[in-house]
């Protein structure tokens, strides 16, 4: 296999992805712990400008990492900043109990990925799709079109905005 | 493609690795945001790889991090309102219904 800069590339960013999202559920400090989900989200954007796709790793770095970590921090530091240090014991056999979990999956499933038979699938054509043929699939109400996802979203979103509002406001 | 996949999968796992073993909510949280986050590398890697010319796994993977914004919204009120009312968001703490 001849040594691209994609695969340089991809390889760069598998690592750094995998070696943030274990530490993001493994460390102690809640800071940390978002400060590594902001690394894994920037790692994620990565790779969707690696496939081509670039208004989605946009929306990525525009939703996630601009918006859901500073919430995250936000959140974090309202709420744990005071006596975190106290409750920090772990019963052996939890601990354990997840990891053999997560272990016992994660051999699952990558031993059921690199057994399958996918069409071959290196060498393909440099995709760049169009924002006007995203714009068009988007607001069209054919067959193809998602026009109803997006209109659904849009009152999700408000619905979420009142509720959060309604819950979390001054008594 | 399948180095994509394996990524994805051990950015899963991560997240229910965090889910299982974590005392504060919060933690849990992130690695839901984990969760996701390695779904939605699955659907962009299929789309591109299997079905070129087709965008469903595109804007599965749009609408999915925008109903995935408004879920962790609602969930950080709510856990807002908790450390509100016992002061601790442990989920050991967390043990009383309301009456």
């Amino acid at each position: 296999m001849e040594i691209t800069l994609e695969t340089v590339v991809f390889y760069f960013l598998a690592v750094f992805i995998t070696v943030c999202s274990i530490l993001t559920v493994t460390t102690r400090r809640m800071v940390r712990s978002a400060t590594y989900l902001l690394f894994t989200l920037f790692g994620t954007a990565g790779i969707y400008f690696l496939l081509g796709y670039t208004f989605l790793g946009s929306v990525q770095i525009m939703v996630y990492a601009g918006g859901i970590v500073v919430l995250y921090v936000f959140s974090i530091l309202l709420t744990s900043g005071e006596g975190d240090r106290t409750i920090n014991k772990m019963k052996r056999s939890r601990l354990l109990a997840g990891l053999g979990a997560t272990g016992a999956g994660a051999l699952i499933v990558v031993f059921i990925t690199l057994k399958h038979k996918f069409i071959t699938t290196t060498d393909l054509a440099p995709l760049e799709i169009n924002i006007k043929t995203i714009g068009n699939a988007m607001l069209s109400s054919d067959k193809y079109g998602y026009l109803l996802p997006f209109e659904a979203v849009s009152i999700l979103l408000l619905a979420c905005i009142v509720g959060g509002l309604m819950i979390a406001r001054k008594r | 493609m399948e180095y994509y996949l394996i990524v994805s999968a051990i950015m899963f796992f991560a997240g229910i690795y965090g889910f299982f073993t974590r005392h504060n909510t919060l933690a849990i949280l992130i690695s839901v945001e984990l969760i996701l986050n390695a779904t939605d590398i699955n659907f962009a890697v299929f789309n591109r790889f299997l079905f070129p010319d087709g965008l469903e796994g595109y804007f599965f993977a749009l609408f999915s991090i925008a109903i995935s914004a408004a879920e962790t919204a609602v969930a950080i009120a709510i856990m807002i309102n908790i450390y509100r009312n016992i002061r601790s968001i442990q989920v050991g703490k967390l043990n009383d219904m309301k009456w």
